[in-house]
């Protein structure tokens, strides 16, 4: 007898339930792209390597290519599809086409999928491997450009678009947070 | 009434965010591999594991029996095509075209078989269960000068050696010599967008849905490979995340495709993995490139040479033409260069952002650099006491050269009068502080293009032409030229692209799209002009003109004028000398570029050259291990690319620069972002640790065996 290789799940995802019979190989990306039609996270290494999969896991960012999608049940799935209130642009999306931070737009649904957690992240207190002061008592620091590059490390950028993404991220964030000033967040 | 070359409007110049950033932002933009097929296969590739010899067996029989495969196609098997044929723009296509056409193994990671399932799982898993053997023999993939088979080889545009005056000569009678090796790193594309392409026949036409740099060049090229009639080809692209060079003609994965559509009679997807891309999609070849500089001693070059090797395949003759920005740049009495090429059993190499510039303005630049530090001249100021009245080799004026202008302002924004000269003096912490600067230039060119404008009846205007945007914004900007055109709001202004259909446009390459496009859009809107000038109305199904640049490129192509674009590169990097590390810490460019169509994106496109500046200078180096004649770690990990976390602030403006004798006004941005920025680094390296480093990426391990006390 054949083992058995595909399983129902039911994936929650953007606030949808999705009940789908998958191969135990299908990745979390490839059911998303291939099977629900949401392309928006896009495949750039299928390893874990580039970032360009990103989507948040129960708020977290992942990389949905190292992901089985039998795994992923029972969790909240945000995509790209997911983060636009109707036709408003959420503040992430609106500083990246507002400043241009992407160009050929392939790795932009990781990116920015990367830079809402980083803000929450950062809001939460977390620190990097740039904060200087990790004591609980010192509180967040500013989230400075430096923080920002070290926190999107993860999501590769061929074209070079870094320099507009962090500025995108830093707008975001400002926006985000009335306590973190502009100036603060895009000093270099 | 005005015409084509002198309609100038509200839109360009002013910043405009991209027209498909919407859908870019929200994920509903749609790349190659994501349209939905009824019926789809998925084909996945098997490449070779040797690097010579030939395929004895392939066992498919196994492979066939598992769930879902449709078929394997391999050189016992496949569909005959023709590649004997010759592109007017491109050349002879590459034995890569030839998919499954022969048993035999030119290089690692040459395509061996396609494996096609119903689904991309069962297809990918069949394809790692295939087993191929072979009869392997000796391979030769180790680049060196020594090389018996060192050649001059042909360039694109350029013969391989050009030579004035007597070499020797003017060397022995040079007071300052400047002798020195370069060596650049293997770059790969790796756009982040995988090569997609979906076949589907529809009796004997060919419908492809393909990510790629000229739909054009595909579809003929397709067309010749499977004998058809050049019109039932039709290739579209709409969106294509990142090419860089590599998706600039038809590959493997397009016939591969092609040839199981046809077999299967149902379409079929193929999709590169990043793996795959590093032998199927082109690369940059390593350089080894040797200078020599002669100067009087107020550093005025009496004597030039330039040599640069670089390998390509058995297959095609692919050359680096490294020594064409020297060809141009500067001027003396005895001016020698020669491209080199060794054929190797490696993959062909192809053009990458900047081909030839880049890394020939890391040796170039690099070696002014230590020509100035020679003669105890600042850098910037050599370059002034060099520049040349006319092209050196070819005696041609410069159409506008404004590079003075680039240094000038460059000097001013970055601070450079400050700057201490000598080397090694600056400390901050544990870091060594530096900086640099360089030249950057990049060939003007302008190719046959056609486009239609319509009148539609409420109004509107739809452009259509087989352009590519690859992320450059050239949508955005052919929007905004055609409305300055039409003398119209952009809103008013729909422009579709990518599709064969629209007619034969120039492919998004050598920094000529958006150029060439212009130029053909602006002939349309002109004719269109003209006849709704007549008074009537405009039917329900609009007024249509269509035209072509045939004649007008190809007469500015062959005039009599160094065209070309230019810039100039500044760098600060932080040296550790006891780590190695090297950061770079601010950029700034400075570029003469004729007229800004969209500052917004032009800007971007700049930084994006420049950072890939960074990252040729530090981090890109594919690992060739000689013993299997295979890369060592094809992928993000093993070949690392710049990260946020390596990119500073980077700033890029541009000077005025007239060009009044130029038809279109509007040059090429793509690539001169990426020529100089390298070697702008590696002089500040020198600036900052009193060392000279030749040898790109700038390593850790590299600047700890050359720096003293470290």
């Amino acid at each position: 007898m054949a083992p058995e290789t595909s399983s129902a799940v039911t994936l929650n995802i953007n606030g949808e339930k999705y009940t789908l019979s998958v191969d135990h190989r299908t990745t979390l990306l490839d059911a998303l792209r291939e099977r629900l039609d949401l392309t928006g996270a896009k495949k750039g290494c299928d390893q874990g390597q580039c970032g360009a999969c990103t989507v948040l896991l129960d708020g977290r960012r992942a990389v949905s290519c190292l992901q089985l999608a039998v795994a992923a049940e029972g969790r909240e799935i945000t995509t790209i599809e997911g983060l636009a209130e109707g036709d408003r642009l959420h503040p992430v999306q609106q500083a990246f086409l507002d400043l241009d931070g992407y160009q050929c737009g392939y790795c932009t649904p990781g990116q920015i999928c990367s830079a809402v957690a980083v803000i929450e992240e950062h809001a939460a207190g977390w620190p990097s491997a740039v904060t200087d002061d990790v004591r609980p008592e010192a509180g967040p620091a500013p989230l400075s450009a430096e923080e920002i590059r070290e926190r999107m490390s993860g999501n590769l950028c061929r074209c070079g678009a870094y320099v507009a993404i962090v500025e995108a991220v830093g707008q975001a964030a400002a926006t985000a947070a009335d306590r973190i000033g502009t100036e603060e967040v895009t000093a270099v | 009434m005005s015409t084509a070359t002198e309609a100038h409007g509200k839109a360009i110049g002013v910043p405009h965010v991209r027209v498909e950033g919407r859908d870019k932002v929200t994920g509903a933009a749609r790349y190659a591999g994501e349209v939905p097929f009824p019926d789809l296969a998925h084909g996945w590739l098997v490449l070779s594991t040797v690097a010579r010899g030939r395929v004895r067996f392939i066992d498919t029989a196994p492979v066939l029996g598992m769930p879902g495969v449709l078929a394997v196609l391999h050189h016992g098997n496949a569909l005959p095509v023709d590649i004997s044929w010759v592109d007017p723009q491109l050349g002879p296509p590459d034995a890569t075209l030839g998919v499954f056409q022969q048993d035999l193994v030119p290089y690692a990671g040459w395509p061996v078989a396609l494996v096609v399932a119903e689904t991309s799982e069962q297809a990918r898993e069949a394809a790692e269960a295939l087993k191929v053997d072979y009869d392997q023999e000796a391979h030769d993939v180790a680049l060196s000068y020594d090389h018996p088979g060192v050649y001059p080889l042909v360039g694109p545009l350029r013969p391989a050696t050009e030579e004035k005056g007597d070499l020797a000569a003017e060397l022995a009678a040079s007071d300052v010599v400047v002798d020195a090796e370069y060596a650049t790193g293997q770059g790969h594309h790796n756009p982040m967008e995988p090569h997609a392409v979906t076949a589907r026949w529809e009796g004997d036409r060919l419908e492809v849905l393909d990510s790629n740099q000229g739909s054009p060049f595909v579809a003929n090229a397709l067309a010749q490979t499977f004998s058809l009639e050049p019109t039932a080809v039709r290739v579209r692209t709409e969106h294509v995340g990142g090419a860089f060079g590599s998706k600039s003609q038809a590959r493997t994965h397009h016939v591969a495709a092609a040839m199981a559509a046809r077999i299967l009679d149902r379409p079929v997807r193929v999709v590169l993995t990043r793996r795959q891309m590093f032998s199927l999609t082109g690369y940059r070849s390593a350089t080894i490139q040797r200078i020599r500089l002669g100067a009087n001693p107020e550093g005025k070059l009496r004597a030039v040479e330039h040599r640069s090797l670089c390998q390509t395949s058995t297959t095609y003759e692919y050359v680096e033409a490294s020594t064409m920005m020297t060809r141009m740049m500067y001027d003396a009495d005895a001016h020698h260069t020669a491209n080199l090429a060794v054929r190797l059993d490696v993959p062909t190499p192809g053009f990458m952002r900047a081909p030839g510039e880049a890394p020939g303005s890391f040796a170039l630049e690099c070696a002014m650099d230590e020509l100035a530090e020679k003669c105890g001249i600042d850098p910037i100021e050599l370059r002034l006491r060099n520049e040349p009245e006319r092209g050196p080799i070819s005696g041609r004026e410069y159409s506008a050269r404004n590079v003075v202008a680039c240094f000038r302002e460059g000097a001013r924004r970055f601070g450079w009068a400050e700057r201490d000269p000598r080397p090694g003096v600056r400390r901050e912490g544990r870091w060594l502080l530096g900086t640099g600067t360089a030249a950057a230039t990049y060939p003007m060119h302008v190719m046959p293009s056609s486009a239609s404008v319509t009148a539609n009846a409420d109004a509107t205007f739809t452009v259509r032409i087989a352009a590519s945007d690859l992320g450059t914004g050239a949508r955005t900007a052919l929007t905004l030229a055609a409305a300055d055109a039409l003398e119209v709001a952009p809103e008013r202004v729909r422009v579709e692209i990518g599709d064969t259909a629209f007619g034969f446009a120039m492919v998004a390459a050598a920094s000529a799209g958006t150029r060439s496009w212009v130029f053909a859009i602006r002939k349309a809107v002109a004719q269109l002009r003209e006849q709704l000038s007549q008074g009537a109305a405009v039917p329900p199904e609009g007024v249509t003109v269509m035209a072509n640049t045939f004649a007008e490129a190809g007469a500015l192509h062959h005039d009599d004028k160094e065209r070309h674009t230019y810039g100039a590169q500044f760098a600060e990097v932080a040296v550790d000398p006891a780590t190695g590390e090297v950061r770079v810490r601010r950029m700034l460019g400075m570029f003469a570029v004729g007229q800004i169509i969209n500052p917004l994106t032009a800007r971007s496109q700049f930084i994006g050259g420049m950072t890939w500046g960074i990252s040729m200078a530090l981090h890109e180096e594919a690992a060739l291990d000689e013993a299997t004649g295979s890369l060592v770690g094809a992928d993000f990990a093993g070949y690392h690319i710049s990260a946020h976390a390596d990119v500073p602030a980077i700033e890029a403006d541009w000077v005025d620069d007239p060009d009044p004798g130029d038809p279109v006004g509007i040059k090429g941005i793509g690539e001169i972002g990426n020529v100089g920025a390298a070697a702008a680094i590696a002089n500040a390296v020198w600036h900052a640790t009193g060392v000279r480093q030749r040898q790109l990426p700038i390593r850790p391990d590299r600047v700890l065996l050359a720096t003293p006390g470290a």
